[in-house]
């Protein structure tokens, strides 16, 4: 097995990530890369609170995470790799060879236009998307597995709530 | 405190808050002693300024959530963690929020905790394998 998903979502880890990908995908590792949950001891027990006790939950920072995403897709058990914003997983698409990017959750806040029912993203954040594609991985966003998995360019042109 | 300034919100994915709210309102006639927290569409931090804000407004000190891993348990144990005494309950049931409003009077907190163990309590399996 391999990272089986690499997926943007500001909750980080949540039920859909846990439970909606962890169970079908039998995963039981999530590497989550972010740099102030890096530097935070509470906010790591908080999130390894949140997973059940056969999943581990690796925490590095977006500077730190390149040199081990080698190891971790050599590792015989199934995991997830998770940031919590699109320059993040563009660093590691750029540094780390990710190949296929799953946007799985980018929420309202101030700026942000909806695209989806779960993704909002200001025009920068659309440019971030197009060069992460630009460098070669493959965009689609997807909330849960049941769900269809929509291509970058119908991402980018839907406009939902308006 | 007095079982009549009882309160606690409720909070988790997509319409579990109400659809519960509904089922204790419908049995006790007591669904006003919950607050419905809906998520839909928020991101993390404006989940946490959301719990604050409805904690401030209904005097709360005792949030239910429905599953572990989900936004709103790790939101509101961020929310609680600045507000001392108060309680989390993540893995909410019917059972459970039943016996939070029925509850005698007494401390909010206090009536959560014995209401999470019968909400443990009261799931059963029937016609399992021998």
């Amino acid at each position: 097995m391999t990272l089986v998903l690499n997926r943007i979502d500001d909750r980080l880890i949540h039920g859909q990530v846990v439970v909606g990908w962890g169970q079908p995908l039998d995963v039981r590792f999530i590497v989550l890369v972010d740099d102030t949950v890096a530097a935070s001891d509470w906010e790591q027990e908080l999130y390894r609170m949140g997973v059940p006790p056969e999943m581990d939950v690796r925490f590095h920072s977006a500077a730190d995470a390149p040199r081990y995403l080698d190891g971790y897709r050599e590792e015989a058990r199934a995991g997830i790799l998770l940031t919590g914003d699109i320059p993040t997983m563009r660093r590691l698409v750029v540094e780390a060879g990710v190949r296929d990017v799953n946007v799985g959750g980018i929420h309202h806040r101030a700026g942000r236009t909806q695209h989806l029912r779960y993704v909002f993203l200001t025009p920068e954040e659309q440019d971030a998307l197009r060069s992460i594609a630009n460098e070669g991985a493959v965009v689609t966003a997807q909330d849960v597995p049941a769900a269809r998995a929509v291509p970058l360019e119908e991402l980018l042109a839907s406009r939902e709530g308006a | 405190m007095s079982s009549e300034s009882r309160i606690a919100l409720v909070a988790g994915h997509a319409d579990f808050a109400a659809g519960l709210i509904s089922a204790v309102e419908a049995i006790t006639g007591q669904g006003a002693r919950l607050v419905p927290i809906q998520v839909r569409g928020l991101c993390g931090d404006d989940i946490q300024a959301l719990l604050r804000q409805k904690l401030t407004e209904s005097g709360a000190r005792v949030i239910f959530t429905d599953l572990q891993a989900g936004s709103c348990t790790m939101a509101a144990r961020r929310v609680l963690h600045d507000v001392p005494g108060s309680v989390l309950v993540a893995g909410a049931n019917l059972p459970m929020l039943l016996d939070f409003v029925l509850a005698p009077p007494g401390e909010s907190t206090t009536a959560a905790v014995t209401a999470a163990e019968r909400g443990r309590a009261a799931v059963t399996v029937h016609g399992e394998k021998k």
